[in-house]
């Protein structure tokens, strides 16, 4: 009797956890569907609010790639990312225009980047309406993200690595970088102010794109920059063996150091590609937006709703997963349906991470666990 | 014969909790020794201390006359020593051959001629080399520890319990590779749970309980003799 009892229970059991793993299977096919629709309909309804989503989407899934990146190595969440991205589109500011222009600061350099020959005309595009800055903003990008990669590394030996050695449990990981992301923001406003400021003065241009679309010509720069990028952190991680070796601690951090990978220096290599990453994210939002320094903390919502909606510590996942959350957040704002401001554009992706979290927690690309 | 694996009165454990009290053991060249033990004895640990994951609090870790002790395992990889964890020891979400290339990381040349190799004595899993590790089942998990393991020819190989929680069938084949690997000049160091098919095979064993020295000598004799086996065979 007992016995039956017993396979009774186990058969129950095992069918539960068939049927779980089927609802699991739904709930992400579901997934797919909602978003494909969602996102064929805006194609056709809101074409406008979908590029500018599309735009929005690529800085929100470059940023999610470094954060994703970053945990997968560390295994901790970094509230600084947003910040760090405000920071470093600062530091392209100064290096551009060698301004420091706070409330008691009001410095400006000698020379900068804008000095350079040249440096403020702006670059042609091939259409009608030119980008709205010259090639001193790339160069400048290029300083915000060596800086960025050196603070970070010098954040990592001051915070975080005397914390690993202390083997401290993830939430003090997290409370740390959120108080670096508050001094950020502080150095930010002592330093610029929290008036917005904007690398090139004047109105942007636009251009025509097919489809009756019109968008602003940085734009087209944003998206193409983003993508460029993504496709080469791609292949950093699957072609280059830094980069399997970072997949290989992002699996098993035990193992890797077994195997004879210097788990030490992984991770500053994590710290130089994260600052880049985040170097670059950030000079895009602000020639998207403005430089603020509020902005970055705004965005951490939207950063982790990609992360996860991704599947956290999955690359491709947080591109996705940004890609998603930049087009409905414009999406439904555009929409006069549902007439919401677009204040609450960050409540969009907030709604989508409490469903992600409830319903699938491991993302579109989530490993198993 | 040459010792090629000496360790002396090794003390160590998890921050204030002390787990080997002082354990020594050696492995010659080309030997087969085997270390069994009680649930909770320290097996892992010592593992895990002779290869520079756990701290070594007193006592010593020689590989063939360097002293190892305390030092990162990525430096003890390129001295010539392997080690195969108990669990979790392949990357789930690399495929095969990146296992396998994570295995020679410390290396810049000859990685194919390594790989080569090593597919070469486990034929299963060279059909399989872009598949991820994660797809693999429990026996073709425990031949890529093995052969991420040998990817850089190692003097010395340790193995915690490679056999665990295998079929009788796969026991046997993955105690044949290990073989194997022995006749081609490997010395193995072997944690087994399953101590009668460890003594059979093995030359020598140790025996640890409670983190210390209880048992050592031969492995047939250790086999026969009435104390080990009422104690740790069962019988
Ligand atoms: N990471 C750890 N932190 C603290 N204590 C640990 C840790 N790992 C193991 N221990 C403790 O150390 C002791 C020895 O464990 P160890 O894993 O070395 O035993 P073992 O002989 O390998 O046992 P088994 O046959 O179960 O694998 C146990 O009491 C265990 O609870
Ligand atoms: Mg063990």
């Amino acid at each position: 009797m007992s016995v039956f009892a017993g396979r009774l229970t186990d058969a129950i059991a095992t069918a539960l956890d068939r049927s779980r793993a089927v609802g699991d299977q739904l709930i992400l096919v579901a997934m797919w569907l909602f978003f494909l629709v969602l996102g064929t309909w805006a194609i056709l309804a809101e074409t406008d609010a979908f590029a500018v989503g599309v735009v929005t989407g690529s800085i929100i899934a470059l940023g999610a790639i470094g954060l994703t990146l970053i945990y997968g190595i560390l295994k901790f969440a970094h509230f600084a990312h947003g910040d760090s991205m405000m920071l470093a589109a600062y530091v392209a500011f100064f290096a551009l225009t060698g301004k420091v222009v706070g409330e008691r600061t009001d410095v400006e350099l000698p020379w900068s980047l804008n000095d350079l020959p040249g440096a403020t005309s702006s670059i042609p595009w091939p259409g009608e309406g030119d980008f709205s800055f010259g090639y001193g903003l790339l160069l400048a990008a290029l300083v915000a993200a060596a800086a960025m990669a050196l603070i970070f590394v010098v954040l990592d030996r001051l915070v975080y690595r005397p914390l690993r050695r202390r083997r401290s449990g993830i939430v003090i990981f997290a409370i740390a970088s959120l108080g670096i992301a508050i001094a950020m923001r502080s150095v930010m406003l002592i330093f610029w102010a929290s008036s917005p400021r904007f690398y090139a003065p004047g109105i942007r241009p636009t251009t025509d794109l097919p489809f009756d679309v019109r968008v602003v010509t940085d734009q087209i720069f944003i998206f193409f920059a983003a993508l460029v990028l993504a496709a080469l952190l791609y292949l950093l991680l699957y072609r280059t063996k830094l980069g399997k070796a970072m997949r290989a601690m992002s699996d098993n951090a035990d193992l890797a150091q077994v195997s004879g990978i210097n788990t030490d220096q992984i991770v500053t290599w994590t710290w130089v590609i994260g600052g880049g990453l985040v170097a670059v994210a950030g000079v895009l939002l602000a020639l998207q937006a403005q430089l603020k320094p509020e902005l970055g903390f705004a965005l951490l919502l939207p950063l982790f709703a990609a992360t996860i909606l991704g599947g956290i510590g999955s690359p491709q996942g947080a591109f996705v997963g940004g890609m998603i959350i930049g087009i409905t957040q414009e999406v439904t704002v555009a929409q006069d349906l549902i007439d919401i401001s677009p204040g609450y554009k960050f409540s969009v992706a907030f709604i989508i991470l409490i469903l992600i979290l409830l319903l699938r927690p491991r993302g579109l690309f989530g490993a198993k666990t | 014969m040459t010792a090629v694996l000496r360790v002396q009165d090794v003390v160590a454990g998890y921050g204030e909790v002390e787990i080997l009290h002082g354990v020594s053991i050696t492995v010659s060249e080309a030997e087969i020794v085997a270390i069994i033990g009680p649930n909770g004895a320290g097996k892992s640990t010592l593992l895990k201390a002779i290869f520079g994951l756990v701290s070594v609090q007193n006592g010593s870790v020689h590989l063939a006359e360097r002293d190892v002790t305390n030092m990162a395992p990525n430096k003890i990889v390129q001295s010539g020593m392997s080690y195969v964890p108990q669990t979790e020891n392949v990357f789930p979400s690399l495929t095969i051959n990146e296992n396998l290339e994570m295995g020679a990381y410390v290396r810049r040349d000859g990685l194919r001629d390594r790989l080569e190799r090593v597919y070469g004595l486990f034929p299963d899993i060279a059909s399989r080399r872009s598949e991820r590790a994660g797809r693999l089942s429990g026996g073709q998990r425990q031949m890529l520890a093995l052969a991420r393991a040998l990817m850089l020819d190692p003097k010395v190989l340790l193995l915690d319990e490679p056999s665990a929680s295998l079929s009788p069938k796969m026991v046997d084949s993955i105690f044949e590779k290990i073989g194997d690997i022995n006749r081609g000049g490997t010395a193995i160091l072997l944690v087994e749970q399953n101590a009668k098919e460890a003594l059979s095979f093995a030359s020598r064993a140790y025996v640890l309980a409670m983190g210390q020295n209880r048992f050592e000598g031969e492995a047939k004799s250790m086999l026969e003799s009435e104390e080990v086996g009422k104690l740790y065979l069962g019988a």
